[in-house]
């Protein structure tokens, strides 16, 4: 091995070493900050171990666990039928973009990648949304908005379908007498796992990780995802209190173990995911390099 | 089958492009939309006659041009490391570990950023700077810091994602090239030089361009969430998604928030244009159309 290769090994594993400490540093800090006794906080800060433990910020949230299930509830509700429907209408577009007697194909397919370039900004459709759908309030805010399809996708899968299933086997299963439905379902869709999976899994995380439309949408509690009640927490600390029935909210808000509840409400909301990602984690490197490759 | 798709593409991005005529009204609930009255460039003059336009728009463009040189550099850097780690074990720990701030929310990145710069909890404020014998800081309050915290924040969460993209194209190199480098005695250094990062110029080129095309648009989490909408910080925190949010929301000023969206919308169609022509001259492979 020459010299230089060796040097080059030493400082690569140095210097990611400590970009992976940076990394994950932040995450620790937020554990043990959320396993520290309220009284260490107060006077010690948010720390890296905690000076002693204590589960009484988790005690809080399972004895007042009535709104944060439900917007668990919630967010698996949006996050699994986002993705499905979202799936759906994505790959039906792009297939049917794929195929090359469809009419007017360009004129669809510029359709689709006019809304990459041009949109009409944040104001007209808030305005669309609730005043023509009446979206304000309903669970349908924190599906449709923004989340359900995009162009990018679309034609991403377009080129999928157009380079990687073979023309012959669509004219064959016609010649078989097998209808467009049929045909889609039965042939393109087993050839298209992997494109499946990649933008699935893509619009997974977009769907659990998002509260902009719950932000801009919902302003009813009950309706609130994991990541709204996190957003409200933020800002207000005392929401939880205030927003569980059957209690005295100004009783139960100077009991609160504050700062640390505070933080173990976002060990909650982050930790489903940072349990999955060992499981997805080649696929998603997978997507974003098949993302960057061609829009 | 189309159907669906177009049908929300008609709803979700089509129809709020007619909304630009919002931004020509003065905008009455009680008359509606189509109803209220025209005022022609009224809302426009007033919108560039404040402070606001300036402050929105220099901080919209010099974070993100701050962003897209910052993350392009690191995340070439740590690519190339990455490549350069012969053990596959902690190559893929190391890659996992940085690209895990791609995947949370802005509003778990919010509580991280608190439990550093919270005044009277906060790592920094309890731990590091009384360390280094220093007094607190209200970071909540001063203005000055953000512009560092923001860009810092930007890097942890982007780099990983954008470094996944660049690994991906060195990967993509033919070995050839380095094995004929190493027998004509070419060493580490010169290699990244004179191979590596001329091989990945096309996928820099391209991800920059895109980047730029995209300058006027902000990430609405970072400058709204991050700050926790602390007024204080405004004066380096507004970015132009953000005076947009706080116009329609909080201050229910519809014709100036439209506005301003209009403003972005335009500008930022005519930088894809623009980018995209650009990337079209270099190489035609790498346009998007």
């Amino acid at each position: 091995m020459y010299k230089s290769d060796r040097i080059t090994q030493w400082v690569s594993h140095i210097f990611l070493s400590i970009l992976a400490v940076g990394s994950i540093i932040p995450f620790i800090i937020l554990l043990s900050s959320s396993l520290s006794g309220e009284a260490v906080i107060m006077k010690e800060g948010y720390s890296f171990i905690p000076k002693e433990f204590s589960f009484a910020a988790y005690e809080y949230l399972l004895n007042n666990s009535s709104s944060i299930l439900r917007a668990y509830g919630i967010t698996i509700f949006v996050t699994v039928f986002g993705t499905l429907v979202s799936l759906a209408m994505t790959s039906f577009l792009a297939y049917a973009l794929s195929r090359r007697d469809l009419p007017y194909r360009n004129v669809f397919a510029f359709f689709v990648f006019f809304t990459l370039l041009f949109n009409g900004g944040l104001v007209p459709t808030y305005l669309v949304y609730t005043q023509i759908f009446d979206v304000k309030n309903t669970i349908w805010a924190l599906i449709v908005p923004g989340l359900l399809m995009n162009g990018f996708n679309v034609l991403l899968m377009r080129t999928f379908f157009i380079t990687s299933i073979p023309e012959p086997i669509i004219e064959s299963a016609r010649m078989d007498g097998a209808g467009e439905f049929r045909t889609f379902f039965s042939i393109i869709l087993p050839l298209s796992l992997p494109i499946l999976a990649t933008i699935g899994l893509l619009q997974t995380i977009i769907y659990w990780n998002d509260w902009f439309n719950g932000l801009i949408y919902i302003t009813e509690p009950s309706l609130f995802s994991i990541q709204n009640i996190l957003n409200r927490m933020l800002a207000d600390i005392q929401f939880l209190a205030s927003s569980n029935l059957g209690t005295n909210a100004s009783q139960a808000a100077s009991q609160i173990p504050t700062t640390g509840v505070r933080m173990a409400i976002a060990v909650i909301g982050v930790l489903p995911i940072l349990i999955a990602y060992p499981f997805f984690q080649k696929y998603l490197v997978k997507g974003i390099a098949l993302g960057s490759v061609k829009g | 089958m189309m159907v669906p798709g177009i049908i929300y593409l008609l709803i979700n991005n089509y129809l709020p492009m007619f909304g630009f005529i919002i931004a020509f009204k003065d905008i009455n609930y009680a008359k509606g939309i189509f109803a209220s009255d025209w005022i022609g460039f009224k809302n426009f003059e007033y919108l560039f006659s404040t402070r606001d336009a300036f402050v929105i728009t220099r901080n919209t463009i010099l974070y993100n041009g701050g962003f897209i040189i910052l993350n392009t550099i690191l995340a070439i850097g740590v690519a190339i490391m990455l490549n350069e780690v012969k053990n596959k074990l902690a190559k893929s720990f190391y890659q996992s570990v940085i690209l895990l701030p791609f995947l949370i929310s802005m509003v778990i990145v919010s509580y991280l950023g608190f439990a550093f710069l919270s005044e009277d909890v906060g790592y920094l404020n309890k731990t590091i700077l009384p360390m280094l014998g220093l007094e607190g800081i209200s970071w909540y309050n001063e203005s000055k810091y953000w512009p560092y915290i923001l860009t810092f924040i930007n890097m942890w969460k982007g780099v990983g994602f954008l470094c996944v993209i660049y690994l991906a194209a060195i990967i993509g190199i033919d070995q050839e090239y380095y094995e004929a480098a190493t027998l004509d005695g070419a060493n580490k250094w010169q290699q990244i030089i004179h191979i590596t990062i001329p091989s990945i110029m096309p996928v820099i080129v391209m991800m920059t361009l895109l980047a730029i095309g995209r300058i006027f648009y902000s990430d609405f989490g970072l400058f709204y969430q991050v700050p926790m909408n602390s007024g204080a910080l405004y004066d380096t925190t507004n970015v132009i998604d953000t005076y947009v949010y706080r116009g329609l929301m909080q201050l229910g000023d519809i014709g100036m928030s439209a506005a301003a969206g209009l403003y972005q919308s335009i500008v930022g169609f005519v930088l894809v244009l623009l980018s995209n022509y650009l990337v079209r001259r270099k190489s035609k492979d790498n346009a998007l159309f």
